[in-house]
């Protein structure tokens, strides 16, 4: 299974060849507080497994940290993948300096989770590789139901079709977005399904009241 | 003739002028009704099993069995298809003009049949005397056949059927100047345009004009798969081509008619390059004397094998009625070959051998001529529609045209300079062949340039 | 579906309906759509200015879904999005699973994995092939390649008892043992599988018509290609040599040399070659894989119950039409908490667009085709 944690090496701008990674050690990191290596949550056991999210220090989080200061929450890495959880207002920013500085050069999903409970909802997740590094990176955003971040569009021009996911799925508006509409649900639909409060009985219901005039028996 | 019925009829017959009209015109012409009627009933049989033979060939072809369930080896399957289609719903478009949407297909279907009118298949079998413009006609009555492709889409009221009729007219029509350039190629080898004339040429000449003219013949093949809507210049009636054509609409018997009218134009279409360049009716070396009966007995043996395998695969029919039917198309062929060993045997008989001979080999060449167009259509994907225009306008047309002075040149080298006729063709051929070469190597520059650029409209619906 | 021609503004270049514009319907019902999808054209005569692609009518709400099932139970709905390539879906969503519960697989499952994946990536791109070349008016590749895959599938079948939606791994490793002759089938099936190529080859690569109908036509630059998010084929045959197997290698493919090939000018006509060469080189890897299949155990340390901790994982794998993602976040139950699955299709059909401006209508259905498109992935 491959290993994505190094993103430092010295990024090449022309032809895009990989570069091969090598295996890594864990990267230089704080120590860990918890013992998250020694977890091997596959036994049947009732406990709850310890969480598995290190905090990481590396050189690419010192220059994200260098450039955009308080933007970066936090940098941690789960099970070897790396992710910044950045402020949504410089997502934009950060997400430009990420193509054209660190060459993250394919934005390979963009997506959300809904977090119901926490006061802004959403998790805004972008999954960046680089060509010329062979790295991933993911950068989380915080969003709250009514905010409206500012679209990826411009700098990744295949942020279009899944903004438009977000969108139809969470609800979730961007500015900027040159055709902000549904794209998997017809146009008419209510509601955004993947909201854990969606409840697809609520559609079936709904609709057999109106158009049937009987209650549903779902 | 004193039979009293003769008797009974004659008399009833001569009460009025117009009645004795009637009969005096009955009595000189009744060979040629009652081919046009054989033609007329049988064309559409013979059409439904070529349509059998192609998917039987396609799916060969394929690896795989096609038809099977339908009669043996779905032999009955074109009875069951037109059965089908007869008793369909008979659906017209709302806003469609009725009685042309009822008159387009039985243009069609007319105009090839009467083609076939002239066309002699064998030097016994025939309609028209032999009409003193013969390939013209066939070939210009067989063009009235764009008229109930555009009427067919007219008719229909849909603003891509009316586009898909007049697309696939043009590809006819260009492709038509082009086949009839290549005719004149063979024309000018046989010095009349009369059809036993031209085959009489070519017996006389003891070669096939498709060795005198070859890349006519090539252009010809070309142009008539073109002209019959074939693969690979199907794309007006392709079902992933997005404008649909011209037989959208239409469905039921009405579509069979169109269907119909497009096998029955094959086989127009074969008839004319095999009398032109195929020799006719002549059997292959047609010249050489000592093989004039062990040739003249072959297509007695041919049928008879056929006949012979026939009851070989009845012993494999898991069905009673199946091996039955089998063993009935057997019985039929051993008598069709009786018919065609009885002259040789009965003295009387003699005279016609020729007429017999004549008519089976002029079949099987035309048989194999729709062998080959049907093989190109399983193996070659389809040309797009500007790619087709461009191939028959500035390929095809003007190597027509070169060839004409080619075969010219050749004909006065030959006849008049007194050269070798096999050098004289050679030259020309090479210096033709040349010139396609250059026309190809242009044709291939143009698409690259064309298909790269993205700025120049196209305008393909004009006309 | 939206149906607003007058606000469609989803286009790079936005394109009012002008007098002389056409918009034709290439409706969901399309013998060339190769499923349930609409694209709606804007022709300028016979050139197209701009398409809207209208998705979703295979939309079943996978995502969703895998709220509410096990881990284990959400493995069978992960076929029947690439119902092309079941087998490769199955393999991204099991690694990424296995990555969440950091568990290792044994060897010789992941052997397993890899000759069956490749297998599958063989079968993806017949079905590709014999769909493409019918498009463009060649009838008879199509019954050439299906006859290929039917032995695939027979491989399938004995394995697994599947042939189409396989379910062949399990989370942790592989619950059926290979059978007794799986090598000398696949060895057999290889063998064949070059000559049945060179027929394919001989069809339709040095063909003059299909060269005309696929030069220059849906040229996608290697820019374009990551701007847009195109993966697979289609980068490599823009000239970008990346494949995720080399690149970032899962299950056994860092054991086997094979090759990349990329094409050089990103048309229809590269992305047919890049996928010839693929089947071969998939070829080659299964001939090298069954001289050696590892001894031992088949799975992994997995339990009965998968709870992974809390967290979150992506991995992804190279499909056979892309870059197949899996991001799975875990709250700690056994049932995951978010699955997103990034699909290739759904990302190469937004290059549709920009692939097809300027060509003419007929182009359509071949730039369709070498998009290599499968709706139950584009919509899940």
């Amino acid at each position: 299974m491959a290993d994505e944690s190094k993103p430092s090496q010295e990024s090449e701008s022309t032809p895009p060849e990989p570069k091969a990674t090598s295996p890594t050690p864990p990267p230089k990191s704080a120590p860990a507080p918890a013992a998250p290596a020694a977890a091997k949550p596959a036994a049947p056991a009732p406990k709850a497994p310890p969480a598995l999210q290190i905090p990481v220090d590396n050189e690419w989080v010192q220059r994200y940290r260098a450039r955009f200061g308080s933007a970066i929450l936090e940098a941690l890495e789960d099970r070897k993948q790396p992710y910044l959880v950045i402020d949504v207002s410089q997502l934009s920013e950060i997400a430009r300096y990420s193509r054209d500085e660190e060459k993250f050069d394919l934005l390979e999903d963009y997506t959300a989770v809904d977090w119901p409970r926490r006061e802004k909802r959403f998790d805004l997740v972008a999954i960046l590789y680089s060509f010329p590094n062979n790295t991933r990176l993911r950068l989380k955003a915080a969003v709250a139901a009514n905010e409206r971040p500012k679209s990826l569009v411009d700098i990744w021009p295949t942020a279009d079709w899944l903004e438009r996911e977000i969108f139809d799925m969470f609800g979730v508006e961007f500015t900027g977005h040159p055709g902000l509409k549904r794209i998997l649900l017809p146009d008419g639909w209510n509601g955004h399904p993947l909201r854990k409060d969606y409840d697809i009985l609520q559609q079936d219901t709904a609709w057999v009241r109106e158009n049937l005039g009987i209650e549903s028996g779902q | 003739m004193s039979h009293p019925v003769t008797q009974a009829l004659g008399c009833v017959l001569s009460i009025s002028p117009t009645m004795q009209a009637v009969v005096a015109f009955l009595k000189t012409w009744w060979v040629e009704l009652v081919c046009g009627v054989v033609i007329v009933a049988a064309v559409p049989l013979v059409a439904g099993y070529v349509v059998l033979v192609e998917r039987k060939l396609m799916a060969d072809m394929q690896a795989r069995l096609g038809p099977m369930r339908v009669g043996p080896h779905g032999l009955l399957q074109p009875i069951a298809d037109a059965v089908k289609l007869l008793i369909k719903e008979d659906i017209i478009p709302r806003d469609a003009d009725a009685f042309i949407f009822w008159f387009a297909p039985v243009i069609s279907m007319v105009a090839a049949l009467t083609s076939m009118g002239a066309i002699y298949f064998g030097p016994a079998f025939r309609v028209a005397q032999d009409i003193n413009i013969g390939i013209l006609f066939v070939i210009g009555v067989s063009s009235l056949g764009f008229l109930g492709i555009i009427l067919g889409g007219w008719a229909s009221n849909s603003h891509y059927s009316i586009m898909g009729a007049l697309r696939s007219t043009a590809q006819l029509v260009s492709y038509e100047t082009a086949g009839g350039l290549a005719i004149i190629s063979a024309l000018l080898l046989s010095g009349s345009l009369k059809i036993r004339a031209i085959v009489d040429a070519q017996s006389d000449q003891h070669v096939w004009f498709l060795f005198l003219a070859p890349v006519a013949f090539f252009t010809y093949l070309v142009a008539s798969i073109a002209e019959t809507n074939r693969a690979p210049f199907d794309l007006p009636e392709a079902e992933s081509e997005l404008v649909a054509g011209y037989m959208t609409e239409y469905s039921g018997f009405r579509w069979a008619l169109y269907f119909l009218g497009e096998y029955a134009n094959m086989i127009v279409v074969a008839s004319v390059a095999t009398t032109l360049f195929l020799g006719g009716w002549l059997r292959p070396f047609s010249n050489v004397r000592w093989l004039d009966i062990p040739m003249g007995v072959l297509p007695a043996l041919l049928i008879a094998a056929l006949g012979v395998y026939c009851i070989y695969r009845a012993g494999k029919q898991p069905v009673k009625v199946q091996l039955g039917f089998m063993w009935v198309v057997a019985l039929c062929c051993f008598g069709v070959a009786v018919i065609y060993l009885v002259p040789w045997l009965v003295a009387p008989l003699r005279f016609a051998i020729p007429g017999l001979n004549g008519a089976f080999w002029f079949l099987f060449k035309v048989a194999v001529y729709i062998y080959v167009f049907m093989w190109l259509r399983f193996t070659l994907p389809r040309y797009r529609f500007d790619q087709l225009m461009h191939l028959g306008w500035y390929i095809l047309i003007p190597l027509a045209i070169v060839n004409i002075f080619s075969v010219g040149i050749a004909m006065f080298l030959s006849l008049e300079l007194g050269w070798n006729r096999w050098l004289a063709v050679m030259l020309t051929t090479a210096f033709t062949l040349a010139v396609s070469l250059l026309l190809v190597r242009l044709h291939d520059k143009h698409a690259s340039a064309a298909s790269s650029t993205s700025a120049v409209p196209s305008d393909s619906y004009a006309g | 579906m939206a149906d607003s021609i007058q606000n469609d503004a989803s286009q790079q270049n936005n394109t009012l309906l002008g007098a002389d514009e056409l918009v034709l319907n290439m409706g969901p019902q399309h013998p060339s759509t190769h499923g349930v999808l609409r694209v709606k054209l804007k022709l300028d005569g016979e050139r197209v200015r701009g398409t809207e692609c209208v998705i979703g009518y295979l939309h079943r709400g996978v995502e969703k879904i895998a709220e509410n099932r096990t881990y284990q139970q959400f493995a069978p709905y992960v076929d029947r999005m690439d119902y092309v390539a079941a087998v490769s879906n199955g393999l991204g969503y099991c690694e990424a699973v296995e990555k969440l519960l950091q568990v290792e697989v044994p060897i010789r499952a992941r052997v397993i994995r890899t000759i069956l994946t490749e297998l599958q990536r063989i079968a993806s791109h017949l079905v590709w092939l014999g769909t493409h070349a019918l498009d463009i008016g060649a009838l008879t590749p199509l019954f050439y390649c299906f006859r290929e895959r039917e032995e695939i599938l027979k491989i399938f079948e004995k394995y697994c008892g599947a042939r189409l939606t396989t379910h062949a791994f399990r989370i942790g490793g592989l619950q059926y043992e290979s059978y007794d002759g799986f090598e000398k089938d696949v060895e057999r099936f290889c063998k064949d599988f070059e000559r049945r190529i060179q027929d394919y080859v001989d069809l339709l690569t040095g063909n003059s018509i299909w060269i005309g109908r696929t030069r220059n036509v849906g040229v996608l630059s290697a820019e374009d290609c990551i701007a847009l998010g195109a993966t697979g084929p289609i980068l490599r045959a823009s000239g970008v040599k990346w494949d995720l197997r080399k690149a970032q290698p899962y299950a056994a493919y860092d054991r086997y040399e094979f090759e990349i090939p990329i094409g050089t000018n990103g048309d229809t006509y590269d992305r047919y070659m890049v996928r010839m060469e693929e089947m071969r080189q998939s070829r080659r890897i299964c001939l090298q894989a069954i001289e050696n299949i590892p001894e031992g155990a088949i799975f992994g340390k997995v339990g009965k119950v998968i709870k992974p901790a809390p967290g979150e994982v992506y991995h992804s794998i190279e499909a056979p039409k892309g870059i197949l993602g899996y991001y799975i976040v875990s709250d700690g139950t056994t049932q995951p908490y978010r699955v997103r699955i990034r699909p290739p299709s759904f990302v190469n059909l937004q290059a549709l667009d920009k692939m097809i401006r300027g060509h003419l209508v007929a182009d359509v259905v071949a730039v369709i085709g070498t998009l290599d498109i499968v709706l139950g992935e584009v919509d899940r």
